[in-house]
């Protein structure tokens, strides 16, 4: 079904005589907090035309939910408020509207697919109770109409076995899954207007491409409006005709997707683009950042909001900047746009990285054998299910390198992490840190190993104690082994180390809470450096960050290996963050080792299929180059690692398998120097 | 399902048997026996004969080990023995009072549920309005005022406004159901109010909880009536954890109110409860542990079931 849709398209020019079907105009929303009034959107205007698809860009906190559950009358109740503006949906303002006359437009008129399919059904409903339930207060169906109707929208969304499935819960279905049943709740009214609030950012790569082309494809089939609200500029790249970028409660820029990822004329914008590490582009030294961070809100600077983060500050800054009307349809707000690309032009350009070459013959810090975990989980009345979540690993990291894993979420990739650091036994396979087998150490010998293997982990926000200041976090582990003699001697050491991960000593004294992400994720590496390891193992560390602070984060991790010829284990999905920092790779699909490769042949040339489709799933920031490419979506979902099919685990999904793949396990082997694959058909 | 329920009561054998260990034993280890207090009360001066005669009769002079055996052996089979004190078959003792206790419970669960449901949901649905703070003012002093207090208030108000004072004698639902109710409903009522107390106060936060979860943001999106977000998609959720605050407390309601039977002058658990510890009448206490060990056992259970019931998630696992 989805490869009917031609996504090369040309882009239909905007209906500029048509009338917006929705107008926001000069919004502005408060929130009262303990802390004072923050005013989260500030004077920001976007439209959308009937039929279009528009994408609300920004970092988190710019305010774009904030404006989207605005028009939907869904502020947070008492503490949020539209505190001036209007919001045109044809002619009504939807901010004069009472109460009941907004609850029959939601859902009706205007639907809303929210960030997280895991929490956004309810738990305890079925999910046709839950579909239905649109159809029966705003059509007025019976049930007998509506569960009908019900079959029919699952259908749509590619759910197969659609009667069965509507008496089974949300927990019942997958994450993919869920993201469609929201998605066919949206349909079910036929509304004019869909606002998806970062429809795919808790999605596997693969179901991500499968969710987005389904939007897209249903609101052109349907000729339903689409506001895309997304961070990551990546995605919209594909699937949007006009771009609204928001930084700190405004409106900084907007255009045509054309326009803007082609010639962006805002500053943020440009540094959004560029934070990214891109994998249609060839490697680059450090990624370029937006230093900083984002103002507070309580009390935002005077003029551009941006300034202070920006290259390109002078004078003229320190004035509000309105939203100067370029060439069709562009509007930057920024007094310096004209002066953009020529500034740009002038800066140097980041330095290459020194390519980490390990020296031959030199044994590998950390080599890994056959290693292999089963799970016992519960499978329901009493009886247990054994789940093999790491089949056969074997790789070797060389001294001062970066191994990168990469696969989707169930591959095992956290889990292999987990058992080189000791944190999960191992149920066989060895794992050698200098030549001394992990497995086997004595607490003694573990305790000394401890100290040179250490963890970043990927959530900032609940790996560090709440209760214990940074400069306490970071004291414990110097003082527990003794890297440290006294309390003061390990003041000393954390001013230095956060120093050293880019934060100021004076961070010592404030708690998790007061940090943003960014800071506290760097707390998190200074926390490992603090043992002066030799190894680190990065568990998806950018992966709850901001695409600039996690260009920050990277560039503090090359930082780190350049000058302390520092050894990573580097675990993460996204294959253009891996990439960047990676010198080999190795790809896991169900437990196992499908590809593994130095890193550039990895991207140049794909040998395994499931890398093959992972590549053409990522998103790249770029209209032409993805407007060009077939939509190649994998079919179908991983599948469960319960039951895993037999032969070569991804037959069921690949394109290539045929009848043989279902028989033989295919052993990883060396295709072409160096380059390892574990496919038959190669 | 079935198989989960035997495997459930399988669980509670272990459990019951440690339950009997420790009271048997403990109590053996306190000095002093139920003939002394029997024979030696008040005074009176028995000589030491009478006393071991006595002890023979009732099987205290065998070792402990076999009289433990003995117990078991009667529980297994249903026969629970004889109270030391009066002589009744254990059965009786314990079954004329436990339909009185077991009712006053039941009644004051409804009562709870009744008052607390609405009060805990209207609470948390006008958080830190003056509603709230009234709700919150009234479950405080719920949970500050005890039962018995309450309950003489109650009796007081009924004696001087209608001029009713409680029955002495005890009427079964079955056979006078107005009688009964009328008797019984006021110590429910004075129970039933902290019950109510505790449980609205669990149900707030569970509630407010509730509200800030995702799938209510959904529902609202989807243009559902204000009325149905809460009935339908609210309660639900926010009854689970109520639910085992509302078990727990009628199991622990069905062993009996000592106080507040006292006070409305009815002859229940409780009241036996005390009677048979002053007189150090073992044979029932280790008994009455055993029942409200088991009704604890068994409420859990019956929670748990429930759970699976509301719960979609518990019964797929």
């Amino acid at each position: 079904m989805l490869n009917t849709l031609d996504i090369a398209r040309p882009v239909a020019a905007r209906p500029s005589a048509q009338a917006p079907l929705l107008s926001v105009e000069n919004l502005r929303v408060e929130f009262d907090t303990s802390r004072g009034r923050v005013r989260a959107v500030d004077g920001v205007s976007w439209n959308v035309y009937p039929g279009e698809t528009m994408a609300i860009v920004g970092e988190s906190g710019c305010g774009k939910s904030v404006s989207a559950l605005a028009v939907m009358g869904l502020l947070a109740k008492p503490a949020g408020r539209v505190a001036g503006g209007r919001i045109m949906f044809g002619d009504r303002d939807l901010t004069k509207l009472s109460t009941s006359q907004l609850r029959e437009l939601r859902g009706r008129d205007i639907a809303m697919v929210f960030q997280e399919p895991m929490t956004s059904l309810n738990p305890v409903l079925s999910i046709g109770m839950q579909l239905a339930e649109p159809l029966r207060i705003h059509l007025g169906m019976n049930a007998q109409e509506a569960r009908e109707r019900s079959i029919e929208l699952l259908g749509l969304v590619g759910i197969a076995d659609a009667a069965r499935r509507l008496d089974q819960y949300p927990h019942q279905f997958s994450g993919g899954m869920r993201q469609r049943v929201m998605i066919a709740i949206a349909l079910t009214c036929n509304p004019k207007l869909i606002i998806a609030d970062e429809p795919t950012t808790a999605l596997d790569v693969t179901i991500q491409a499968q969710v987005l082309e389904l939007m897209k494809e249903l609101s052109q089939k349907l000729g339903i409006a689409l506001v895309i609200i997304t961070h990551n500029l990546g995605i919209v790249a594909r699937y949007a005709d006009r771009l609204t970028v928001m930084y700190a409660g405004r409106v900084v820029e907007e255009g045509t997707a054309e326009q803007l990822f082609a010639r962006p004329r805002h500053p943020y914008t440009l540094g959004l683009l560029r934070s990214v590490p891109r994998l249609d582009r060839p490697r680059a030294g450090l990624l370029d950042t937006i230093d900083g961070l984002p103002p507070n809100l309580l009390a935002p600077p005077t003029g551009c909001r941006f300034a202070e983060r920006c290259f390109l500050r002078a004078a003229a800054c320190e004035a509000d900047p309105p939203l100067f009307d370029l060439a069709e349809g562009q509007r930057s707000a920024c007094h310096r746009h004209a002066k953009l690309e020529q500034a740009l032009a002038a800066r140097p350009a980041a330095p290459p990285l020194p390519e980490a070459a390990p020296s031959d013959g030199e044994a590998p810090l950390l080599s890994v054998r056959a290693l292999r975990k089963d799970f016992h989980v519960p499978v329901g009345q009493g009886r247990h299910g054994l789940v093999r979540a790491v089949d056969d690993v074997s790789f070797d990291v060389p001294r001062g390198t970066t191994l990168g894993v990469v696969g989707e979420s169930g591959c095992g990739k956290t889990t292999v992490g987990r058992m080189i650091l000791r944190l999960t036994p191992q149920t066989s396979g060895e794992v050698l840190f200098e030549g001394t087998d992990i497995a086997s150490a004595s607490a003694e010998a573990m305790r000394k190993l401890r100290l040179r293997m250490q963890v970043v982990f990927q959530d900032p926000f609940s790996s560090l104690n709440p209760r214990m200041s940074i400069g306490d976090t970071l004291n414990e582990p110097q003082l527990v082994y003794r890297k440290a003699r006294n309390r003061r001697e390990a003041d000393e050491r954390s001013a230095e180390l956060l120093r050293r991960v880019g934060l100021v000593p004076e961070m010592a004294s404030r708690y998790p809470h007061q940090l943003s992400g960014g800071q506290r994720q760097r707390v998190g590496i200074a926390r490992a450096l603090a043992m002066q390891p030799s190894f680190i193992v990065c568990d998806e560390p950018v992966s709850a960050l901001d695409v600039s602070v996690q260009a920050q984060i990277m560039n503090l991790l090359t930082d780190l290996q350049n000058s302390l010829g520092m050894t990573f284990l580097f675990i993460a999905h996204d294959l253009a963050v891996v990439r960047h920092i990676s010198q080999r790779i190795v790809v896991m699909y169900l437990g196992r080792v499908v590809e593994a490769a130095d890193c550039d042949d990895l991207y140049r040339e794909p040998l395994h299929p499931y890398t093959q489709a992972l590549l053409d799933a990522a998103p790249v920031p770029d209209p032409t180059i993805e407007r060009q490419r077939a939509a190649r979506v994998l079919k179908g979902e991983p599948p469960s690692p319960l039951n895993p099919p037999s032969g070569c685990t991804y037959h069921t999904r690949c394109p290539r398998a045929t009848a043989e793949c279902a028989g033989i396990v295919p052993p990883l082997r060396e295709v072409r120097p160096g380059h390892f694959a574990a496919c038959i058909k190669l | 399902m079935l198989r989960y329920i035997v495997k459930r009561l399988a669980l509670m054998i272990p459990m019951l048997f440690t339950v009997a260990l420790l009271t048997f034993f403990l109590l053996r280890v306190i000095p002093g026996d139920i003939v002394e207090v029997k024979l030696r009360a008040d005074g009176g001066n028995v000589s030491q004969e009478v006393i071991e005669r006595e002890r023979v009769r009732l099987g205290l002079d065998k070792p402990l080990v076999v009289q433990f055996g003995d117990w078991m052996k009667g529980i297994v089979t249903f026969d629970y023995g004889t109270s030391m004190w009066t002589g009744q078959p254990i059965s009786r003792e314990i079954g004329i009072r436990l339909g009185l206790s077991m009712q006053v419970a039941v009644m004051a669960a409804i009562v709870a549920v009744l008052i607390a449901v609405p009060l805990g949901t209207v609470s948390a649905l006008f958080r830190d309005s003056w509603i709230d703070y009234l709700v919150r003012i009234v479950t405080i002093a719920g949970l500050a005022v005890p039962s018995f207090w309450l309950g003489m208030l109650i009796i007081l108000g009924l004696l001087s406004l209608f001029n009713w004072s409680p029955p002495v004698t005890y009427t079964s639902f079955f056979t006078d159901p107005i009688a009964n109710l009328s008797q019984l409903i006021w110590p429910a009522l004075a129970v039933g109010y902290r019950y109510a107390a505790v449980v609205a106060r669990m149900l707030r936060s569970s509630v407010l909880e509730a509200l800030q979860e995702d799938y209510i943001r959904t529902a609202r999106a989807k243009g559902v009536f204000e009325r149905l977000v809460i009935v339908r998609h609210t309660l639900p959720n926010a009854l689970l954890p109520a639910i085992t605050v509302i078990g727990l407390e009628l199991a622990f309601l069905m062993g009996g109110l000592v106080v507040t039977e006292q006070v409305f002058n009815l002859n229940g658990i409780g009241r036996l409860f005390v009677e048979a510890v002053t007189r150090n009448d073992f044979t029932l206490i280790q008994t009455l542990v055993m029942m409200i060990a088991v009704m604890f056992a068994v409420v859990n259970l019956i929670v748990d079931l429930l759970y699976g019931v509301l719960d979609p998630r518990v019964t797929n696992q």
